[in-house]
């Protein structure tokens, strides 16, 4: 059972990971270090960012 | 330091001098049992033999080429050093450059690199046997596939993750290196087109298909709008949804197909070409966000899921290979999939899963700035391509599966098959196979299509397999056409992403070029600028998706070469940029490493260009058949598979213009190739060798092999 979560722990964690989801709670601790006392951007606002960030940089895709 | 919770996999061995005991006596297992299934392999002949076989031998041998040669690579010639920090490390910004996890990024590494490509070209190539094909894949990714990959990565990681281009500019001289730029712009035109290509063919006349490959847009579209607006940033929790919603899309098709809204779904490969270049302006377009972004994250879940299953579906169904070892096409040469012998045009169809020159521009991409230590190019660059190889050497084997019959009755040219059961039993025994025009009706109805017959282009025959291997398993033949469509929607959901995010990278090459030209259309954010440069990228493949399309020789058959010298030869680019670094670092001494592979690439490409250009073999030639068919025309004939005048046109107009593309490659790649030789004589000559363009040394503040961070119990909401 508890290797079962352990599992479940970490497959999600892998997802996020690879999805970029994570991004957003690496965002806010960075965010936290460098500018302390500043409050971090929800994550609605961060999306819009990635958003804008994404469409400069087209990333290929293989055949 | 925060321990793993994950399992570790492909952790790399301890670097020790001697081997231990435990570990010798490991790999030569791992050794015999490779050997054991190349030798059942080499020796079966005229009998069946299972396909496990193939699969054993293949990962036998990417298990010892991982673990002594990559490793060799890394120590003896690259020489990573993991106390030097990584441009992840050193210009981290949260944003391109951020230290990944490797596991994590050889996740988003395969799925950069993978595709299409490898589903298709070892389908194509079946006509010669599995044999051939599967020494090709396994070999050529050992030698030089991955070691393209892995050094292109690790010369980019220590010039802050440079282009391909830029890298060939910088070590290679500005004559080189805007050939190479050239040359991959007009190279991704080839590929788009001939993606596309796969994706016309597959849906054309199939409402079911159709209907499900179109849902693919609303689903995106919706994911995207549920991403941004409604539950910003949850991408697992709408991946999963979509996924769901496009299962319920191909379980849909079955209903639509047989409703009176079918008619409206099915369409002809005209109307579909149409489509499609609508389809890849538009999505050009719009905002990353809406379209593209979920696209993406749907292909990437359906591409390592379905890839997953089919390895469970080979292991456990374990199908039996009906197609021979080596075909007579491969020595004949007279093969109606794609013509020309063996050397070099098996090298040309086979290219991703073997070597893939794209893959260079993936490695110089993202990747490059997001490795946390150095020696991981060897896990990222070697082992993300040996995945890929793994996946082309399972398309082989859903494809050998097949009844020969079967298969040439769906992969010929329509031209030869006719278009009725009857004509294209006939022109199967005609080709030395036999399948009677009964078991083709059948065939066609389990899979609830109306017609199997010249279906070229690789997808619908893989589809074909994989809902053998599947039903075999999951659902018996009740389920057959359901895996048939899973498969065709799968590729096609592969190919459009490719086709979205290739003709976005596109527009800003192009805009980039044209830019020094005359600014403002150089400006990202100009939209008459961004509709100018779209435009002009999708006509472009658009252009040769349209001639195969309606091309009277079979679209796939005639452009298929043109796609794999192309690819091939931005391998071959790739590989001389590794070449000319290595022996102006002074490592002359393993030179031959990338110079090797580089020799190959340049024997297949340049003669089967030359091939291309100047056989008199009207099959092979392009300006023979140009010859022919011009001649012909002006004595006011049609010849067949040609049936007017008009058809005569488009086939003098396809083969012209097919030549003098492959000509121009030729001559690029020429350039490039003349220009590293010059720096290569030029650093062999001078004293202690040339200077490079590598990023100065920093020392790293990251702890040797680190472990990925705690996964985030408590997220933040």
């Amino acid at each position: 059972m508890r290797a079962a979560a352990r599992w479940g722990r970490a497959v999600r964690w892998y997802l996020r990971e690879l999805t970029g989801e994570a991004e957003y709670d690496r965002h806010c601790e960075r965010h936290r270090r460098r500018h302390p006392g500043v409050p971090v951007p929800t994550r609605r606002e961060y999306e819009v960012l990635r958003a804008v960030r994404r469409e400069g940089r087209p990333e290929g895709r293989c055949c | 330091m925060p321990t793993s919770v994950l399992p570790e996999t492909g952790r790399p061995v301890p670097e020790k001098s001697r081997m231990s005991p435990r570990s010798i006596l490991l790999w030569a297992a791992v050794a015999l049992l490779g050997a054991v299934a190349w030798g059942v392999l080499a020796l079966a002949r005229g009998e069946r033999i299972s396909a496990v076989w193939l699969v054993v031998a293949a990962l036998g041998s990417y298990a010892i080429a991982y673990r002594f040669y990559s490793r060799f690579i890394a120590r003896r010639v690259l020489r990573p050093d993991d106390s030097r920090a990584t441009p992840a490390e050193r210009l981290e910004d949260g944003v391109d450059f951020h230290p990944t996890d490797r596991r994590v990024l050889l996740g988003h590494h395969f799925a950069a690199i993978a595709g299409a490509g490898p589903l298709v070209g070892p389908v194509l190539a079946a006509q010669m046997g599995y044999l051939p094909g599967t020494l090709w894949i396994v070999a050529g990714v050992i030698f030089a596939g991955a070691v393209q990959d892995m050094v292109v990565l690790f010369l980019s990681m220590r010039r802050d993750g440079k282009s391909l281009g830029q890298m060939a500019r910088e070590e290679i001289g500005r004559a080189g290196g805007t050939a190479a730029l050239i040359a991959v712009f007009a190279i991704m035109i080839i590929l788009l087109g001939v993606l596309a290509l796969v994706v016309v063919n597959a849906l054309a006349h199939s409402p079911w298909g159709t209907f499900s490959v179109a849902m693919t847009v609303p689903i995106a579209l919706f994911m995207g709008f549920w991403l941004h607006r409604i539950r910003p940033g949850r991408v697992v929790e709408t991946s999963l949804i979509g996924v769901a919603l496009l299962l319920l899309a191909i379980a849909g098709g079955s209903w639509v197909q047989n409703s009176s809204l079918a008619g409206a779904f099915t369409l002809s490969p005209t109307t579909l070409v149409f489509c499609l270049i609508g389809y890849g302006f538009v999505a050009s377009v719009l905002p990353v966000w809406m379209l593209l972004a979920p696209r993406d994250y749907l292909s990437t879940f359906m591409k390592i899921g379905t890839i997953a299953l089919l390895a469970v579906g080979v292991v456990f169904a374990a199908p039996v290979l009906r197609a021979d070892a080596v075909s007579d096409f491969a020595t004949s040469g007279t093969g109606p999939v794609f013509a020309g012998s063996l050397f070099p045009f098996l090298f040309i169809t086979i290219a991703c899963g073997a070597l893939s020159g794209f893959h260079a521009l993936v490695a110089s991409g993202t990747t490059p700035k997001l490795i946390q230590k150095e020696s991981q190019v060897r896990l990222i660059g070697y082992g993300a391509m040996l995945m890929e190889s793994f996946v082309a050497i399972m398309a082989l084997i859903a494809a050998a599966t097949l009844e020969p019959g079967l298969y040439y009755a769906m992969n010929a040219p329509a031209g030869l098959l006719g278009t009725t059961a009857q004509s294209a039993s006939h022109a199967v025994a005609g080709l030395g196979f036999t399948i009677s025009p009964d078991q083709l009706t059948q065939a066609a109805r389990a899979v609830e299509e109306q017609t199997l017959i010249a279906r070229s282009g690789g997808a619908p025959t893989l589809a074909v397999g994989m809902s053998e291997i599947f039903s075999g398993i999951f659902g018996g033949t009740a389920l057959k056409a359901f895996w048939y469509h899973f498969a065709i929607m799968f590729e096609a959901l592969f190919i459009l992403t490719t086709v979205d995010a290739g003709t976005r990278v596109g527009r800003f090459m192009l805009q980039d070029m044209l830019g020094n030209l005359w600014k403002p259309i150089g400006r990202v954010n100009w939209k008459p600028g961004i509709w100018l440069c779209s435009g002009l990228v999708v006509a472009a493949w658009g252009y040769f998706l349209h001639s195969g399309a309606t091309d009277p020789l079979g679209g796939i058959n005639q452009l298929f070469p043109l796609f794999g010298i192309a690819n091939q030869l931005l391998a071959a680019i790739a590989l001389a940029v590794c070449t000319t670094v290595l022996i102006k670092s002074g490592r002359l001494r393993w030179a031959w490493v990338t110079g090797a592979p580089l020799a190959w690439v340049v024997a297949i490409t340049f003669t089967a260009g030359w091939q291309k250009i100047f056989s008199d073999d009207t099959k092979v030639g392009f300006f023979a058949q140009r010859t022919r068919y011009a001649d012909a025309l002006d004595a006011g004939q049609v010849l067949p598979p040609a049936k007017t005048l008009d058809d005569m046109h488009t086939v003098v107009t396809n083969s012209t213009v097919d030549g003098v593309l492959i000509a121009l490659f030729l001559l690029l790649v020429a350039v490039v190739m003349g220009n590293a030789a010059v720096v290569c004589v030029r650093a062999v000559r001078a004293p202690g060798g040339l200077p490079l363009t590598e990023a100065p040394y920093v020392e790293s503040r990251i702890a040797a092999a680190p472990e990925p961070a705690e996964p985030l119990a408590k997220a933040r909401t």
